[in-house]
């Protein structure tokens, strides 16, 4: 009974809505375009930060990343013919990072090289990724078939290689692909493994791991293929000396990642004459993209919370505008025996209704415009429940803060004045 | 506080002591009412009559409960209700009484069905009881045809018509008209009447204002107001002035 009667209040406050439809639907508008933004910059972030925690799982939220890089002085130096650059970690680099720190849980040694691999006739320019069995600890993929590197294969030297799941579709493309023989440059490697890759769209942040690797052991990658580097570009022979190119170090504890990283650099200061590494934080970036994204919704819930007012402050303009053009209405109303507080309740009724269904267009816009914006850019985007409940939840309670000085101002209509009211 | 239903063995269903209503205009005091004392039987039939500004809207206002007086005491069916807050008044006034005006005042937006179910759904009846009821009301008043127009559609007797149905939608004891003829024809204002007429001789009490006397014709008594007070009373139901203030006397 009690529900019957709200829905028909609800009912005739929508009949009375529809008598003015053009003033209602461009009352109502303010509300459409403040909980469409709400909802769209809600699902915006809910993307954005899902997209973040996944980053972390998958670059590991413990890492840090040394690379080699080419100091400015031997950038200058290696435009000379015939120069041999001399940079970047060394065997003894890793050694000693992973001696010297206590709460270093593992370090990986990475040795990249770009070599073509073929099958038989197929073939493929790779990222060949000399490196131990603690890659696949710090770097965890899922292993899609066979096994990953051990200890043993470095030991006995074995010419074994873990293909990823891209390079296998490309190279390989058989279900069979364990144990089959591939050339990287001139040597053959067993296929021991396929891993799952995961550089898919990664955003601003680097993952150590790409989709054309192939790894190797990395006593394998140094006897077969050495040290030294040949670039050949446009008629000049570029040859560099690297040992590794990366040392990926893991650390106990995510809180000591950037203090341990600190200690890293400080340490290699003291041994390396020339700036030529890069240590990156991965948790400091994400910290940092987060920071950056925080703001962003934060100016983003201003401007939506700004239209969010500018449409209650319209619907009260209307509101306040339509008591006036009632007055002889309220005053039949209250001459036949309405109470005040039924007034009220009338006048809140409509404002509420009127702004709830702009919240309900508004969340239709709101959840359309994340679909587009995941259309057209690599934008993820998330529509939670919570982001669907609370503009509506925001809408109304907008009904009833801008609804209710209208409705209050109805009511003391006195009903003597308002029956002479023309 | 208020009884279910006002009881119809009294001798007065309304009455007033010494009654006082006085407003401020600006750095004016008005004196609308200046100490009345009147009483009026239940089931009869006034005229309050009266130049502008002789207080009989002021009166009519008081009696139908949407004013209230600055001194002295209104008794409507015995209860005193001078004292009443708002709430209260609109609660009466939903129950027992029943408003007809010169400007019929139905709501433009709403159908005729509408307007008469309109004190109903105040009252909280069902919108099927409703629809009942406004479709009898209607009927009764000759405009079962009309009870999806929107009264814009109808000619001012027609509206007139819905405003009676709707003034008697909450079976009132008491009908106040205010002005019921003033924007009509003659010939309709006399079918209105005769109307009103009806409805008093069926038992509901009914006290119009009015400035007509071929209108006020129809009601039994007659009050003339003039300055805030009364100035003289007709009455048929009583033979003579004296009656009525031997009768005024006895309460």
């Amino acid at each position: 009974m009690r529900q019957t009667k709200i829905i028909r209040n609800i009912w005739l406050g929508i009949e009375n809505l529809l008598l003015h439809k053009l003033r209602s639907f461009l009352t109502m508008l303010g509300v459409v375009f403040g909980v469409g933004s709400v909802v769209a910059m809600l699902s915006v972030g809910e993307g954005a930060s899902k997209e973040a925690l996944e980053q972390i799982r998958r670059l590991g939220s413990n890492n840090i990343i040394i690379s080699s890089v080419k100091s400015a002085e031997e950038e200058q130096a290696s435009t000379q013919h015939s120069h041999m650059s001399i940079y970047g970690l060394t065997y003894q680099d890793q050694q000693r990072v992973a001696e010297s720190f206590g709460n270093i849980k593992q370090t990986a040694p990475v040795k990249l090289l770009r070599k073509e691999t073929r099958l038989r006739e197929r073939a493929m320019e790779l990222r060949v990724v000399g490196t131990t069995p603690e890659w696949f600890k710090l770097v965890p993929r899922a292993v899609l078939a066979g096994r990953v590197i051990v200890a043993a294969d470095e030991a006995k030297l074995a010419p074994v290689a873990v293909l990823t799941e891209f390079g296998a579709r490309k190279i390989l493309a058989t279900e069979s692909t364990i144990g089959q023989t591939v050339r990287i440059g001139g040597d053959q490697f067993e296929i021991i493994g396929i891993v799952k890759s995961e550089s898919g769209q990664a955003g601003n942040i680097q993952i150590p791991d790409k989709e054309v690797d192939i790894y190797i052991p990395l006593q394998v990658a140094k006897k077969y293929f050495g040290d030294m580097f040949t670039k050949r570009t446009a008629g000049t022979e570029e040859r560099e000396k690297v040992e590794l190119h990366q040392i990926i170090v893991q650390v106990d504890d995510a809180k000591q990642v950037e203090s341990v990283a600190l200690g890293i650099e400080r340490m290699l200061e003291r041994f390396h004459k020339k700036k030529d590494y890069v240590i990156s934080v991965p948790l400091a970036l994400l910290k940092q993209a987060e920071a950056t994204k925080r703001t962003f919704n934060i100016v983003l819930g201003s401007i939506a919370g700004i239209s969010l007012l500018v449409g209650g402050i319209g619907i009260m303009n209307i509101m306040l505008a339509s008591v006036t053009e009632r007055t002889r209405e309220i005053g039949i109303r209250r001459a036949i025996g309405a109470k005040r507080r039924q007034i009220i309740y009338q006048f809140l009724i409509e404002t509420v209704v009127l702004s709830m269904l702009g919240g309900l267009i508004g969340l239709g816009v709101g959840v359309l415009i994340p679909m587009l914006i995941t259309h057209f850019t690599d934008m993820a985007t998330v529509v939670t429940l919570n982001g669907i409940l609370l503009p509506l939840v925001i809408s109304m309670a907008i009904g009833i803060l801008f609804g209710l000085y209208p409705a209050i101002n109805a009511a003391k209509v006195d009903p003597i004045i308002a029956l002479r009211h023309e | 506080m208020i009884r279910e239903r006002l009881s119809n063995d009294r001798q007065e269903i309304v009455k007033l002591v010494d009654a006082r209503k006085t407003y401020q205009m600006g750095t004016e005091q008005v004196r609308a009412l200046a100490g009345v004392n009147v009483a009026f039987e239940p089931g009869s039939f006034w005229a309050i009559m009266g130049p502008s500004g002789s207080g009989k809207s002021t009166m009519m206002n008081v009696l139908g409960c949407l004013d209230r007086l600055t001194a002295g005491s209104y008794y409507l069916d015995g209860q005193d209700v001078s004292q009443l807050d708002d709430d209260s008044l609109s609660e009466l006034r939903l129950k027992y009484l029943g408003f007809i005006f010169q400007s019929f005042n139905l709501i433009p937006q709403l159908s005729v069905q509408r307007n008469i179910e309109l004190p109903l759904y105040y009252l909280g009846w069902d919108a099927i009881r409703s629809a009942e009821r406004a479709k009898q009301l209607g009927e009764e008043v000759g405009l079962g045809d009309r009870l999806n127009h929107r009264p814009t559609e109808l000619s001012g007797g027609q509206m007139q018509r819905v405003a009676v149905a709707r003034a008697l939608a909450n079976d009132p004891q008491i009908i106040f008209a205010d002005e019921p003829t003033g924007n009509l024809d003659s010939v309709t204002g006399l079918q209105i009447m005769e109307l009103l007429k009806k409805l008093n001789q069926q038992g509901k009490t009914i006290i119009m204002v009015t400035h007509e006397s071929d209108i006020a014709a129809y009601a039994e008594s007659r009050l003339h107001m003039m300055d805030g007070v009364i100035d003289r009373i007709e009455t048929e139901a009583y033979e003579t002035d004296q009656d009525h203030q031997e009768y005024l006397a006895r309460h």
